[in-house]
């Protein structure tokens, strides 16, 4: 079985996380608990670096859909990063890029907030 | 897994943790035939998300029922068939997502249907007897 796994850094008050593998139904929840968990700490500035992410399936885009409105809400905003271009297609294909804010490079996603 | 001529068939639980061999039993067979990685990475996902409906939906999230997967395939298309023996989906009812109004509800889903729509050129669902099958081909 493939693996799923998520890193966390902090690059002043924004917090990253790297996800790697696949993403869906199965893994899904480790990204929600993460998420959680920053949304728990307060720490409402957050990235989701998503070069190392192999593939999603739309489990692993609901979990965005969930929180997004409560991290906006609350002045902050979840910023995805660097997607190759077969996860770039499924967000697309959802019409995902006019609703989120999702930039080629993390750099970019810094400046943003 | 079983071989019959063209037909190869694979038989898992309800369970998510099937899902990534079950993406990988359909990846490796559209390889052999000769499919793009573009088809190949369309089909893995339509195949996610249909088997991911099963569980969800037909068995309510009831692990350990039955699910079995068939592919196969002639000169013209691939096709994929998934059966299970839970509730029917009735794609009559079905309406695509409006994501903007599920982000602002805080809901999530419903996307799988649209997603599968999307990525395969035909998709039927059928019922027999107490079985449901989703057929989704892929034009070669």
């Amino acid at each position: 079985m493939k693996n799923f796994t998520i890193a966390k850094r902090q690059i002043d008050s924004i917090s990253v996380l790297d996800i790697s593998g696949e993403l869906d139904a199965h893994t899904a929840s480790q990204l929600e608990n993460s998420l959680k968990a920053l949304i728990d700490e307060k720490q409402f500035k957050i990235i989701v670096n998503c070069s190392r992410l192999e593939y999603i399936a739309s489990a692993g885009l609901g979990v965005f859909m969930a929180y997004i409105e409560d991290v906006r809400g609350l002045g902050g905003d979840i910023k995805l990063t660097n997607m190759n271009d077969r996860v770039y297609n499924v967000f697309d294909l959802l019409g995902f890029p006019t609703l989120y804010d999702i930039h080629d490079d993390e750099q970019e996603a810094i400046g943003g907030f | 897994m079983a071989t019959k001529n063209n037909i190869h068939t694979l038989s898992v639980d309800s369970s998510t943790k099937h899902l990534a061999e079950v993406r990988d039993f359909v990846a490796s067979h559209a390889k052999n035939v000769g499919l793009s990685e573009k088809d190949i990475s369309e089909i893995r996902l339509a195949v996610d998300e249909a088997f991911t409906n099963i569980i969800k939906h037909a068995y309510k999230n009831t692990a350990s029922k039955p699910v079995t997967i068939e592919l196969g395939f002639n000169a013209s298309q691939l096709w994929i068939s998934i059966m299970d023996e839970g509730e029917g989906f009735k794609p009559d009812e079905y309406k695509a997502p409006d994501i903007l109004k599920r982000i602002k509800n805080k809901q999530r889903g419903g996307m799988g249907v649209f997603l599968i729509q999307k990525l395969m050129d035909q998709v039927q669902y059928n019922r027999k007897g107490q079985m449901n099958e989703i057929r989704m081909v892929k034009n070669l």
